[in-house]
């Protein structure tokens, strides 16, 4: 039975009332020469990226796979969030940096423009200002832009690379492992993705290796009326360890944007997958909802051998449509899910977000914690499914889904569905929804703590659960990021 | 000057006058009770002082330190110095009991041109005050008030008290459900801070508190009225007699002034 929450009127709230825009902080535009396709979507559009990728002929066919696929597909409709039909045909479907040719052979030949715009988001792209054990691949709108300690990767046999250029070293790798946890026609956004990805990261961690350092992506879309298809693909061997975050922005536009990425995790035997994600693409105006990011992401993970573990934590402040689900495929015995999840929903951003934990072996555990937050007019719904099946027997799984509502015309929507096959399993589903209380924000005011500072300590307590399974400069971040979208959504 | 002079005080909440003409003057060092039977509006008077909107002040003023206070958002009270030590303290799920306290005792220094206090200063200045109400430690470190015994709570009140330092405290029924163990400790630490320049507004239904904290002043408060003022020895009269032959009092006030 869906749970549907919506905050109640009530007298005591009308601080809570004044939702002032917060101003979208990452959204500056690049001026740099961009080398675009025009919109449409073909199958010569799908070939000129493959061309232009120098792919061989199995991914092309793979490819147009998929594309043929997708014009037999239909866009999903049961999603909780609303919007206007989007024109597939009015996006653009490759966009580069001009200056990037084939690549960025080393950090002097980025465009220093592009440097200078991570340098204004803060990160840390040249390796001199790195934090120490950070790696960091950027992807600027379609193209890989740099890819940062890759020698000292390479010395315990980490591949860390764009996708592109994984094509090009690494074929038999990509070959054996694409596709397989997210097939290319597995949904409409998945299959569109599979025709037409331009770039992404890709990360082999070889058997017993742990991973020396944090591997890290950000993404961001620069160019106009251009959709980001990046595809990641991250594979750990038998008992490596990896721990990979992502992050995201792009300038403010008043038209949407699409962004449909897929991810890929594949844990081996013993391996450890953890992805941490840190999303504030353009959420759109905050007054009329015009613009913004529309994120139909796939992201799913294989712990196919015994006691594999994949961990998933996101925190998501940005989009004005989300649409994800981070899932686990528990094949293995003994193998462990997580999903960990921060979802701030303001202004007139919808999303829908959960995951699916999916039990195939023995003594397979997934634990759930889900966080929305929803202010303004935001729209926040938890989707989640736990399947235990027939195979699975001595499975655990633990749910625990918790709303907060700041304001009185934002909206929190709780969908868990449980598909449970075997006797044996043992299911703990928690939720609640609650609603920033005039009595916290007055106990804290009290004690001379000021609104929004209060705000904001309600909000990073409510998520604590979810933080301190972030990378410890990720968790600092994120908290930052949490502080100022929530900046003007109270009082 | 006065610490806190209070005129006329008249208070609504949704068109329902709660106060209606209080007046009270708190010097410092004094320690004053309110004393009342339920409904008296005893709470609504702790509210207001600490800047609760959801009361309506319609007549008469509030001076605190002879500034009137009609404008002052509750933060800003607390930054002046005024405490309030909350019959039902608030939860907040996540927030560190310490990390609630160094950001409140912060934001009143950075008003006072203080230095902010970093966590190794801050631990030791805490420590100190923790012993002045037997608090565990553990509590420091356990999200604000959650999973707190009733007693846990109204400690950690008398704690936040001591760390935040104020001029004026109003104490509203923080005796209430505490056994008489749990009574002496929280009268112990209030004693321990009572000094020549700060005040205290003690609230409460029962005399039993002030077997332990002795006031300067007794007031007895019904029907939304200052009905009668006193020494410590009203409230042993009240003990003896309960409210109802003041109650009577009220009715009569309220008739002659209508």
């Amino acid at each position: 039975m869906p749970e549907t929450a919506t905050s109640n009127p009530a007298s005591d709230t009308e601080l809570l009332e004044q939702h002032v825009a917060q101003e979208y902080e990452a959204g500056f535009f690049t001026d740099i020469e961009q080398d675009t396709l025009p919109p449409g979507l073909n199958e010569d559009v799908v070939r000129f990226i493959s061309a232009k990728k120098g792919e061989p002929e199995w991914l092309l066919q793979w490819r147009l796979k998929a594309y043929r696929d997708w014009l037999e597909m239909k866009e999903p409709t049961w999603a909780n969030i609303k919007y206007e039909p989007i024109d597939y045909q009015s996006v653009s479907y490759y966009s580069a940096p001009k200056s990037a040719g084939d690549g960025p052979k080393s950090l002097d030949d980025v465009d220093p423009e592009i440097l200078a715009t991570y340098e204004k988001l803060g990160i840390p792209l040249q390796e001199q200002k790195m934090l120490a054990g950070v790696a960091v691949d950027a992807v600027f709108d379609s193209v890989s832009v740099a890819t940062t300690f890759k020698g000292k990767l390479a010395e315990v046999g980490v591949i860390f690379c764009s996708m592109s250029e994984a094509v090009k070293e690494h074929p038999e790798l990509v070959k054996k492992y694409l596709g397989t946890v997210v097939p290319r026609n597995d949904n409409f956004f998945a299959a569109l993705n599979s025709a037409v990805f331009s770039d992404g990261s890709f990360v082999y961690i070889p058997k017993g290796v742990r991973c020396p350092m944090e591997l890290s992506t950000y993404f961001r879309i620069n160019a106009m009326n251009t959709g980001q298809f990046e595809r990641t693909l991250i594979i750990a061997d038998e008992g490596a360890h990896v721990s990979y975050l992502e992050g995201c922005t792009a300038p403010m536009r008043d038209q949407n944007q699409l962004h449909a990425a897929v991810v890929e995790l594949y844990a081996h035997k013993d391996a450890t997958i953890k992805y941490s994600t840190v999303q504030n693409w353009y959420p759109g105006d905050m007054e009329t909802g015009k613009g913004g990011i529309y994120n139909f992401v796939t992201k799913r993970g294989i712990a196919a051998g015994r006691a594999a573990k994949i961990s998933w934590t996101q925190v998501e402040t940005g989009s004005a449509i989300t649409w994800k689900y981070p899932s686990v495929i528990l094949k293995g015995d003994d193998t462990v899910g997580e999903f960990y999840s921060v979802a701030l929903s303001k202004g007139w951003q919808q999303a829908d977000t959960g995951t699916k934990m999916v039990h195939v072996g023995k003594n397979t555990t997934s634990t759930i914690v889900s966080k929305g937050i929803s202010a303004g007019n935001g729209q926040n719904t938890y989707r989640g499914g736990v399947k235990i099946l027939k195979g699975a027997d001595g499975a655990r799984n633990f749910s625990q889904c918790d709303s907060m509502l700041l304001g009185e015309k934002c909206g929190a929507h709780t969908f868990p569905y449980i598909d449970v096959q075997n006797p044996t399993a043992r299911m703990e589903h928690e939720a609640s929804t609650s609603k920033i209380g005039e009595d916290q924000l007055f106990y804290c005011n009290s004690r001379g703590i000021e609104t929004e500072d209060a705000v904001s300590m309600i909000v990073n307590g409510f998520c604590k659960e979810v933080f301190k399974e972030l990378p410890m400069e990720f968790a600092v971040e994120a908290r930052k990021l949490l502080e100022i979208s929530l900046e003007g959504s109270v009082g | 000057m006065s610490l806190l002079e209070i005129k006329n005080l008249h208070v609504s909440v949704e068109d329902a006058e709660i106060l209606n003409g209080v007046d009270l003057t708190v010097e410092k060092g004094q320690v004053h009770a309110i004393m009342g039977p339920n409904g008296s509006g005893k709470s609504t008077l702790a509210q207001v002082l600490a800047g609760r909107d959801t009361y309506e002040v319609t007549q008469g003023e509030i001076l605190f330190k002879g500034e009137d206070l009609a404008e002052a958002a509750p933060e800003e009270r607390a930054r002046e110095g005024l405490f309030l030590a909350f019959q039902y303290p608030v939860e907040i799920p996540g927030v560190s009991n310490v990390y609630f306290l160094k950001a409140a005792l912060n934001a009143i220094r950075k008003h006072r041109g203080q230095e902010e206090m970093d966590a190794m200063d801050f631990l030791n200045y805490v420590r100190e005050k923790m012993s002045l109400v037997k608090m565990d430690e553990a509590l420091l470190n356990r999200p604000v008030n959650e999973g707190f015994s009733g007693g846990e709570k109204k400690r950690n009140e008398i704690f936040h008290m001591a760390v935040l330092d104020p001029v004026l405290a109003v104490l509203d029924e923080t005796d209430s459900g505490l056994d008489i163990d749990a009574l002496k400790i929280v009268a112990d630490g209030v004693n321990s801070l009572r000094s020549e320049g700060r005040a205290f507004l003690v609230i409460t239904h029962y005399q039993r508190l002030l077997n332990y904290i002795v006031p300067d002043v007794v007031h007895v408060l019904v029907d939304g009225k200052i009905v009668r003022s006193g020494g410590k020895e009203l409230a042993l009269e009240l003990e003896d007699k309960g409210y109802g032959w003041l109650e009577g009092k009220a009715k009569e006030q309220v008739a002659a002034h209508a």
